[in-house]
């Protein structure tokens, strides 16, 4: 693997340009930033409907210094595999100004909206065609850009505008879709979970996936501060409890001889070794508007240990898996 | 005029085979009743290395044209095929494609919208998408969808165009039957498309072709608010009305290499006619017969074949019916709750500002592949007749084929 | 920004995009502004790759600065800062 230096990260031309216009704190693009850091040359974006998308291309003006193409919501993964078909297929037959990279990383960027619900389709297609590209879901836990209205990703007891914490019922009664399972189980070459509160991390990753030979799958965990509701400043200190409280834990899946091979990253492989080190998911609870009902009128013992029992027993089973 | 071999094929074939001919970069489809062949095909070209195509065996029609687009906006050549409800769940991509103005040829093997599911032909899934800004080509036999196939690229393609194209043939009628097939050899097919024509764009970081590409960056599929997304429509709306001009100049270099003129409207004996039906695709084969014997009984028979509907051929259209006194139009396809089926609103309009209109009635027809005989078709023109000798139209709308009781 | 807009037949078809977003300066959505204490800084660059809006470069000498034609005041850098170099002001 061909190391990036945080150095040389830092003097890359940036591939979104200032002047976007996500909210002020917007995880969205410190994640892309960071991961389009690692690009190994020429790189073709394709970005699912939704707030980056939006944000980034308010007609005349656009953030993109890449070639970039939007479609539809759904799409993401379905445009990437049009892209690098017609990529191999210049090359194969020598003309276009494509056919003269030996390499092209194609990236797919989709929030959870068009990711685990109306883009699953699109995703499971192209990873069992074995496309070489990498999807990144940029997961902030609901379907922000229209209002907050919640998802597939939207873990258990959050409150969206579509599962609101009411009299009767609070916040979301399902829980978070394990997508990274579901992706792992397809068998492509690499998965890995990222979270911007490790920069070198999140780059580190972010090439293995550009380098890995077929499909590459990066969760990042996005915090919203509109839709979480947090102040502002406050969105990399949440991604870090996310993960310190094994909420989020960050590893990796490359598949190794048809076997999954699960290793720990950073901050997880802490927690791993010295358990008492995992801070309770309240503190991460309490951080955010969108949980404040666990907390007030009345604290909801029950709702919050359910959660913890959630973290604990998925951790539990990545540890399993890590070996 | 080119040499050419003749092959037996059905419609489903003859797509496939001009497409093979046409080699183009990716093609990206799902399979769907009565468009299989087409996919089937193709996919022994690639398998057989006959073609050098990317093929991409999609999980469904969305993303079918989607990877297409994505494919021909990084500058790919892309073809797909689709019928019915397949190009009915891609509806919101052919907009997306049409406005991307990416020349995308795709086949249709028209049939009809489910439901109830019906995999037999007519054209309710075309005309479903007829406001998607995609230029539209009804076949009537083999030998059209053949030279459509390869004329769609390069009308497409022009540089004052730039916009998909939908090639429309009969389901199980057209891409079913086995046919004779003048066919092109290869290298004629290769030099007539050539490479695929780039138009050149003011982009946000320089000027360059319409493709993606990382030597010359381009944001493609921005977000409109209210203050441009009409404007980008207008464009549209021009690009329809350049290939107006186009499509008869494309028409005119095909016919010097294979001899066959096309253009927008075939007119079978209308000089002297006096009752005519208009329509499109395949039914028109039956149409021209019924003619022929309408004729032998001393009837001024005549018909017109409707060869390209999008973009509208209004002007040729005036001109081509003349002085006819009465018009029959064939619609494969209802359009509940509107004045009619949508080519007889869409003649009828177009004669409501002619000094000269002759009388227009629809006739609704086939629908769910009900067979429409010639005896039916005889029934259509002793309607025009008898509304010739009235001198009105006393029903506009009829529906021919389907049972009903006596005085609906 | 009340320029008058292009006409259909001036716009690019194809709907490309065109305009950088560099020409829509941001810098006057927030209320505070960072000043970084570049006696206390240590070079980590944590605020460059922590800003939203790539609005603070890593100058030649290893130093950031910030752009503040783009800054939108989030704060994130000051936060985030590991020896508290930088400080939100309020702005005039």
């Amino acid at each position: 693997m061909s190391d990036l230096t945080l150095r040389e990260a830092a003097r890359k031309p940036e591939a979104i340009a200032s002047g976007h216009r996500l909210c002020a704190g917007c995880d969205e693009s410190i994640i892309a930033r960071m991961v389009l850091k690692a690009t190994r040359g020429p790189t073709i974006v394709t970005s699912a409907t939704g707030c980056l998308e939006v944000a980034t291309t308010i007609f005349p003006y656009s953030a993109w210094n890449l070639p970039w193409i939007h479609t539809a919501f759904e799409n993401a993964a379905a445009n990437a595999s049009g892209i690098e078909a017609a990529w191999r297929a210049m090359r194969k037959k020598g003309k276009g100004p494509l056919a003269k990279y030996e390499t092209l990383d194609i990236v797919a960027f989709a929030g959870d909206g068009g990711t685990y619900d109306i883009g699953f389709q699109a995703l499971s297609g192209a990873m069992e065609r074995g496309h070489d590209f990498t999807y990144v879901l940029i997961d902030n836990e609901a379907y922000m850009n229209t209002g907050i209205q919640r998802s597939g990703g939207t873990p258990f007891a959050a409150s969206t505008t579509t599962s609101p914490a009411g009299r009767v019922i609070p916040g979301k009664k399902e829980w978070k879709k394990p997508i990274d399972d579901i992706v792992i189980a397809h068998g492509i070459p690499y998965v890995a979970t990222i979270s911007a509160a490790w920069p070198m991390d999140v780059m580190r990753k972010a090439r293995k996936a550009f380098e890995a030979e077929g499909p590459a799958f990066l969760h990042a965990i996005v915090p919203c501060t509109r839709g979480w509701r947090y102040p502002q400043e406050k969105t990399i200190e949440v991604s870090r409890l996310a993960v310190q409280t094994c909420f989020f834990p960050l590893y990796e899946c490359r598949k190794e001889e048809g076997w999954p091979v699960y290793e720990l990253s950073g901050p997880s492989a802490a927690v791993a070794r010295r358990p008492e080190s995992k801070k309770p998911v309240e503190e991460y609870l309490q951080m955010q508007g969108r949980f404040r009902h666990l907390f007030r009128p009345e604290k909801r013992e029950d709702l919050i240990q359910s959660i913890q029992d959630w973290v604990d027993h998925r951790w539990e089973m990545l540890l399993k898996r890590v070996g | 005029m080119k040499k050419q071999i003749l092959m037996g094929m059905n419609g489903d074939e003859a797509s496939a085979y001009s497409a093979k001919q046409v080699n183009p970069d990716v093609v990206a489809a799902y399979p769907i009743t009565p468009q299989t062949i087409i996919v089937e095909r193709f996919s022994e070209y690639v398998a057989d290395g006959e073609v050098d195509t990317e093929f991409v065996a999609v999980e469904s029609e969305h993303s079918a044209l989607s990877s297409c687009i994505g494919a021909a906006a990084a500058g790919a050549r892309a073809f797909t095929a689709t019928a019915a409800n397949g190009l009915a769940l891609m509806w919101e991509m052919t907009y997306i494609a049409s406005s991307l103005r990416l020349p995308i040829v795709m086949a249709i093997a028209n049939r009809a919208l489910s439901g109830p599911i019906n995999i037999h032909n007519d054209h309710s899934d075309s005309m479903g998408a007829r406001d998607c800004g995609w230029i539209q080509i009804y076949c009537e036999n083999s030998q059209e969808v053949y030279d459509a196939g390869i004329a769609a690229w390069r009308i497409g393609e022009h540089p004052n165009v730039q916009l998909p194209v939908m090639v429309c043939l009969d389901g199980f009628t057209l891409s079913h039957t086995m046919e004779n097939v003048l066919t092109l050899p290869d290298d004629v097919v290769k030099d007539f498309v050539g490479e695929r024509r780039f138009i050149r764009v003011e982009g946000h970081m320089g000027e360059t072709e319409l493709r993606l590409n990382p030597d010359a960056p381009l944001t493609m599929g921005p977000l409109d608010l209210q203050d441009y997304y009409f404007e980008h429509k207008m464009q549209q709306i021009e690009a329809m009305e350049q290939a107006l001009k186009a499509i008869p100049e494309v028409d005119a270099e095909y016919a010097k290499i294979s001899g066959r003129s096309y253009g927008f409207l075939h007119p079978y004996r209308m000089e002297d006619a006096e009752v005519a039906v208009l329509g499109l695709g395949s039914t028109m084969g039956t149409v021209r017969y019924v003619v022929d014997e309408l004729r032998s009984e001393g009837v001024k028979a005549g018909l017109i074949k409707m060869r390209v509907f999008r973009p509208f051929p209004a002007e040729e259209l005036v001109k081509t019916v003349g002085d006819v006194p009465v018009l029959g139009v064939l619609d494969k396809a209802a359009s509940f709750g509107a004045p009619g089926g949508p080519l007889y609103e869409e003649v009828k309009s177009v004669f409501y500002d002619e000094a000269e209109k002759p009388f227009i009635a629809d006739f609704i027809h086939g629908l769910g592949g009900r067979d429409t005989s010639p005896s039916m078709i005889r029934g259509i023109y002793e309607n025009l007749t008898e509304i010739r000798e009235k001198g009105e139209v006393p029903e506009k709308v009829s529906f021919v084929g389907v049972r009903e009781q006596e005085g609906r | 920004m009340s320029e008058s807009k292009p006409t259909w037949r001036e716009l690019p078809k194809g709907a490309v995009s065109t305009k950088s977003s560099t020409e829509y300066e941001t810098g006057d959505w927030g209320v505070e502004k960072p000043e970084i204490d570049h006696s206390k800084c240590t070079k980590c660059m944590l605020c460059h790759f922590y800003c939203p809006e790539g609005a603070i470069k890593v100058r030649e000498d290893g130093y950031t600065e910030v752009d503040l034609r783009y800054c939108k005041g989030c704060g994130i850098c000051a936060e985030e800062c590991p020896v508290e170099c930088i400080t939100m002001v309020r702005k005039k």
